[in-house]
């Protein structure tokens, strides 16, 4: 259907910088509209592996000052091995160099709670926690391998390219515990640079992630 | 002003109510589906040696009645006096006044860069009942050139007049004394009247640098 409905006169739209043209609500006139400030920047899928890298201009990747806030959804990351050292979630940033081992303050603490009804409780853990480390930030533990588990959630990088500050990041995620629970993980810190962090990796402590989705999105403020 | 440049024949589509126009998904057409996300921008304010950065209703842009929910991103902000704690309170009446009466909670998970502490516990200093002082995000932010403090509050409801107005904000300080901060705090506005302005401040001093955005959930 042609929109030769319209009267030509009828496209009597005030210009707002940044916004869309739409329709009214009576679909008869226009309207300008805003765009979403969540922008979906990639997405990389899992399978068996090693990791997961988000490069700044790499594969149409941007973690620089185009956005100041950045968030990773992580959807039923699986690994692939379950004991040992082979079943932590964890996160690196990279600042300058080709590693992903900025310095990190960190604090980490969990509930859990059993499918049997045993063990509600809300702890500090202090050996995933980080001191100045240089190491990967754990951001679930003791995860279950089997098949219908994983774990899901969401880690906030804020301004990683700025030169001036240290660069927090904040996550929320759960997973399903080895021992058949849930385990809520709240991890919050700073990468205690003030050089700009132009990637980020996730991986598993050991073996691979199996399957699952890490999504980057920047927030724009403008 | 009009968009008289449009091809009026170039057009080929059905209008739908409060749909945008895009390509269609062969990219050869137009079509009236196009919908923009649900987190809309509404304001951003810039710190600058700010005693306060205030968003108000009806000011500079500033909506409290349109949406369901608000967030508000605090990014690195920086006090210019050591050792202060970042506050916020609302407003009935247009901020004349932001003293709204506060229930809340507040705990605290903290780690030194030396690692020689790390705990988690409820904040009794920090929450309110019923108190109409600014409500504590967290600890103390340090003022050395690379401290700041970052998080983010949601807002539930301002404009409603029937229930009180629920706020979670979660935020993570670089404190004075070298520790990362993971600060929890969630409560209500325990009033009727609508929230139609927020102010937000370091306890004593000025807010140096950072951005407060504030984005509507649609």
């Amino acid at each position: 259907m042609a929109i030769s409905k319209f009267n030509y006169n009828s496209f009597n739209v005030t210009p707002v910088a940044s916004k869309a043209l739409a329709f009214n609500s009576d679909a008869d006139g226009f309207t300008t509209a805003s765009g979403s400030s969540m922008i979906l920047i990639k997405t990389l899928t899992a399978s068996s592996s090693a990791n997961l890298s988000f490069v700044n201009g790499s594969s149409d990747v941007v973690l620089d000052d185009t956005y100041p806030v950045y968030k990773f959804l992580c959807i039923n990351c699986h690994p692939s091995q379950q004991g040992g050292d082979g079943d932590e979630f964890s996160v690196g940033f990279r600042d300058g160099s080709t590693a992903y081992d900025a310095s990190k303050t960190s604090t980490f603490f969990s509930s859990v709670h059993g499918e049997d009804g045993s063990g509600g409780a809300v702890a500090y853990r202090d050996s995933h926690d980080q001191a100045n480390a240089t190491g990967f930030q754990t951001l679930a533990v003791d995860m279950d391998a089997d098949n219908d588990t994983q774990v899901s959630g969401e880690l906030t990088l804020f301004n990683p390219s700025s030169t001036t500050f240290v660069k927090h990041f904040i996550w929320r995620g759960n997973h399903v515990h080895s021992s058949a629970g849930i385990q809520d993980t709240y991890v919050a810190g700073y990468c205690n640079v003030t050089a700009a962090i132009d990637a980020v990796q996730f991986k598993m402590s050991a073996g691979n992630i199996d399957a699952g989705v890490i999504k980057l999105y920047g927030i724009a403020d403008s | 002003m009009a968009i008289s440049k449009l091809n009026f024949n170039s057009l080929n589509v059905t209008p739908t109510a409060s749909k945008g126009i895009g390509f269609d998904s062969g990219a050869d057409d137009l079509e009236a589906s196009f919908q923009g996300g649900s987190m809309v921008f509404i304001k951003k304010l810039t710190a600058s040696s700010s005693a306060t950065l205030d968003f108000v209703h009806g000011s500079g842009g500033v909506d409290f009645s349109t949406h369901k929910e608000y967030v508000f991103i605090f990014n690195n902000l920086h006090p210019q006096t050591d050792d202060q704690i970042f506050t916020f309170q609302g407003s009935i009446d247009a901020g004349s006044n932001y003293n709204v009466a506060i229930t809340s909670t507040t705990f605290f998970a903290n780690h030194n860069e030396a690692d020689s502490t790390a705990a988690l516990g409820y904040q009794s200093n920090f929450d309110q009942a019923q108190g109409t002082a600014f409500q504590q995000t967290s600890g103390t932010t340090g003022s050395d050139n690379d401290q700041c403090n970052v998080g983010i509050l949601h807002l539930f409801n301002p404009s409603s007049t029937t229930f009180v107005k629920h706020f979670i904000c979660r935020t993570s300080i670089y404190s004075a004394t070298n520790y990362a901060v993971d600060a929890n705090v969630a409560g209500y506005f325990n009033t009727t009247s609508d929230i139609d302005a927020m102010q937000f401040k370091y306890q004593s001093g000025n807010i140096d640098a950072g951005t407060i955005t504030l984005y509507g959930i649609a």
